[in-house]
Parts: structure tokens; C-alpha cells; sequence
């Protein structure tokens, strides 16, 4: 037998399960006084540059209702197309911009709404500029392995049509799946996790 | 906020390897019924990491208040403390090379040690504890260490099946240094026969990928007459090295 590589293996994901405010959100559920605030719930300040933009998403099961219940992240580059990250070798990102936001599903509507900035363009690698995008990470009871998207914008036409990884979708009539339709400053997002409209999802 | 690393490490760009899929419960576990209409039944779309994924947000140690790795505290009335058995759970947070991962925010809910949690969703009939709120967090320390104080969570009763119960349980989310490693998990506790029971846990196909969510009582760790400790090490996926790969634009 060949020498071992001495890898460990990740933690097998479990569900984040019906009570996932009480540990992300714990101001959202009525747990005050722990911490001042929710973790994500702000992500622009007076200074943060770049176009003023609201996010309205819901996320569907299968027969169509809005999860009531879910919790989704999103993080996303600022207006120059730089992450506010370590990882990040191009330049700094703008001080004023996190670019990391958290919102759970309004427990009566399902909709989520963020207020954030429309970030710039980031390479892709092989080095051509992706169309603007904000990465989704989606949890909720009955999700087993939080699920991974994105959403790009509907008057980027261009751009999205020259984008790296849209362009690896097989099946074309997929495509919109990703992509959040304006309406005036706010973008609508609807993410079906079942069905003939089942958004893309990724495994990155 | 300015994005630090935490550490003087250079920072690391390199993808994340390959998420080994099969080793994670699947979307669709039709003995939990929740993900009957919850599972996407599409392939993902798979494609090695870009910046998007590589990178990640860093959370400073300044955001952290002095009782947030202190659950028996965190949420009690001045000079009282929440019911139930005193632990500590401790371990490190590595990634798949066996490396600690520094700077990583670990948030952690739980039920009280009734077994029931403070939300409006959960009618369970035992009561709340006053002085249990059920949630903290930690950043990890240089070598991935991470430590906290609470009291074991009870088992509880869950509309799935008509005599379902939880093995007691914590719910761990976690960061690691790129979006890609976020992970959401559950830390269960060595001897508790639920485990094998649960259809949550029953959703791994592994038993070995199982048994790396029990955590394990460890006496050498206690505080001698105030709680016993368990041992709960997390792993996040691994990253390549950048040092054979094209760089990205502008590097």
C-alpha cells in the first residue's frame, strides 16, 4: 500500500435546523442583551462608495412556498471589484464596505432584504472580468449542506453574457435562474430549491 | 473594517480542494421529511474556486464581549447562572491538511438543559430557563484553539416521526479563511444512544464521517468540582498551494 497522505476529512455538514436565529440572529428572535447587535444585518455607511442597491429574495421549496424559516448570507465584492479579504492581492478594498451581509427570512412573508452596494467586476481564472455577482449561502431546517449560488443583475446584459462561469451552464434556459431582475434601485430574487424553475446551484 | 488576517502568516490564495460530496449527508434524507420539498434534485454546477469563493471575511477578535464564550453567563440575571450540567467544550478548528486555522468565528446555539430552546417556534413543554439564552461565539486562537463554557443541552421531541428525539446537541457554524470553507455542523456527545437513532445524523452515510461529531468527555480537562469537558475538533476543507497555479489577474 502507498504511504498515506495524512489528510483529515471536513466536518460532515448537518443541518442548521428550525432555531438557527438563536445563534446567528439572536436579536432577531428576542435574545437581547447578548451581543449588541446581529452579526451582518448592516453592511453600507454614509461613506461606502458605490450605487445604493436593495436585495428582496425569497427562497422556495418545492410546491412554491416561501421558506419562513431559512437564513442566507451573502458576500460580495465592493464597487472597484475588490474583496475586503486577506485573500485579496489586488489592492485594499473600500474600508467602508465589509462586504459580507446576513439576513433571515421574515417569519411571516419569507422575504429577506439586504441594502448593499452593486459590486464591481471580479476575474475570473483565466483572467477575463466576471459580470457583477454576489455569492449566496443559503441554510434552513431540511437543508443538509448549506447551499451555494449566486445572483447577477438583469441590466447587465453584457456582461453576463461574457461571464465565465454562467457560461458553464449546460442547459441555457437555466441561466435566469441567477439573475435578479431590476426594479427601480432594488433587485428581485426568487431561489427555487425544487421544480422546473430549480435555481443553479453550485459545488465549488 | 480593514481585513486582517489574524496572524503573520502570509495569507494563503490557493483553491479549496474539492468538496468530497458523498461524505456529507445528501440533499434529499427522506426519513427527515423536512428535506423531501427542500432538496435541490438538479446537478450542481461544478468549477474550481474563483477570488469569489477563495476569499472570505475576516472577523476581528475586538468584536467579541467578554461573556460570549460564556453561556452559563451570557444571558443570566447579575450573579446567577443557567441549570443544568457545567462543561466546557474545547478543540481546535483545522482544515483537511491537518493544519489550525486561525481567526475563525465559531457561533453555537443550543436548547437549555431541559431540552428546550429559547424561540418562539419551539412549544416543546419543558420550560425555559431564565437565566439560559443558548447562544455565544469564539474566534480561534493561532493554532485553531477555541474554548467555551455551557451547560449539556437536554434530548428533545421533534415533529418528524411520531416518537423522534434529538440526541443532545450543539449547533456550530463556522468560518474559515474563504466563503468557500463556510459550514454549518452539529456536536453531539460520546455514550448518547439518540445518536444512532436520529434521522438527522442517520442522513451521513459514514460511520465514521458520524463519528467525528461526537465529542469526547475528556477528565484531563475538567475544572475540578465546577465542570466537566468534551473535545470537539472541527475540520474545514483543505487548500491547494498557489505556488504551481497561474495568478490571478493584477497579482
Amino acid at each position: 500500500m502507498a504511504k498515506s497522505l495524512d489528510r483529515l476529512k471536513e466536518s460532515p455538514s448537518q443541518t442548521a435546523g428550525p432555531y438557527v436565529h438563536i445563534g446567528l440572529t439572536p436579536n432577531f428572535c428576542g435574545i437581547g442583551g447578548v451581543y449588541p447587535s446581529d452579526l451582518g444585518a448592516t453592511m453600507v455607511n454614509d461613506k461606502t462608495k458605490g450605487e445604493r442597491i436593495g436585495l428582496r429574495i425569497r427562497v422556495l421549496d418545492g410546491p412554491g412556498t416561501p421558506l419562513k424559516d431559512a437564513l442566507i448570507e451573502i458576500w460580495q465584492a465592493d464597487a472597484d471589484g475588490l474583496y475586503n479579504s486577506p485573500a485579496e492581492l489586488r489592492g485594499a478594498a473600500d474600508p467602508n464596505f465589509f462586504g459580507w451581509g446576513r439576513c433571515p427570512t421574515d417569519m411571516d412573508t419569507g422575504l429577506c432584504a439586504f441594502e448593499t452596494i452593486k459590486p464591481g467586476r471580479v476575474p475570473s481564472r483565466d483572467g477575463s472580468l466576471m459580470a457583477p455577482h454576489i455569492t449566496l449561502w443559503i441554510v434552513a431546517r431540511g437543508i443538509n449542506l448549506g447551499l451555494h449560488t449566486r445572483l447577477y443583475f438583469s441590466d447587465e446584459e453584457k456582461a453576463n453574457a461574457g461571464d465565465a462561469i454562467l457560461a458553464r451552464i449546460e442547459h441555457r434556459v437555466r441561466v435566469p435562474t441567477l439573475i435578479a431582475e431590476r426594479k427601480g434601485d432594488i433587485y428581485v430574487f426568487d431561489v427555487h430549491l425544487q421544480g422546473e424553475k430549480e435555481t443553479v446551484f453550485f459545488d465549488s | 473594517m480593514p481585513a486582517k488576517s489574524g496572524s503573520n502568516r502570509r495569507p494563503e490564495t490557493g483553491a479549496f480542494f474539492q468538496r468530497d460530496r458523498p461524505w456529507h449527508p445528501p440533499a434529499l434524507t427522506p426519513n427527515y421529511k423536512t428535506s423531501v420539498l427542500r432538496s435541490p434534485q438538479k446537478a450542481p454546477l461544478s468549477f474550481d474556486n474563483t477570488l469569489s469563493e477563495i476569499a472570505g471575511p475576516v472577523f476581528g477578535h475586538a468584536m467579541l464581549g467578554e461573556l460570549d464564550a460564556d453561556l452559563i453567563h451570557n444571558f443570566a440575571r447579575p450573579g446567577e447562572s443557567a441549570l443544568g450540567e457545567r462543561i466546557i467544550v474545547y478543540g481546535r478548528v483545522l482544515d483537511e491538511r491537518g493544519v489550525g486555522v486561525p481567526g475563525a468565528l465559531l457561533e453555537f446555539w443550543q436548547a437549555n438543559a431541559s431540552g428546550r430552546y429559547r424561540h418562539k417556534k419551539d412549544g416543546y413543554l419543558a420550560p425555559l430557563d431564565p437565566n439560559f439564552g443558548g447562544c455565544g461565539r469564539a474566534i480561534s486562537g493561532d493554532d485553531g484553539g477555541y474554548a467555551f463554557r455551557t451547560v449539556k443541552p437536554g434530548s428533545y421531541p421533534w415533529p418528524n416521526g411520531p416518537n423522534d428525539w434529538r440526541p443532545s446537541h450543539i449547533h456550530f457554524s463556522v468560518f474559515g479563511h474563504g466563503f468557500a470553507q463556510r459550514l454549518i455542523t452539529q456536536m453531539y456527545f460520546e455514550g448518547d444512544p439518540l445518536i444512532w437513532q436520529c434521522p438527522i445524523v442517520r442522513g451521513i452515510p459514514d460511520k465514521a464521517a458520524v463519528e467525528t461529531l461526537i465529542a469526547t468527555l475528556d477528565m484531563q480537562s475538567t475544572i475540578p468540582f465546577d465542570a466537566r469537558a468534551y473535545k470537539f475538533d472541527i475540520v474545514l476543507r483543505g487548500r491547494r498551494a498557489s505556488l504551481f497555479e497561474n495568478r490571478l489577474e493584477g497579482n
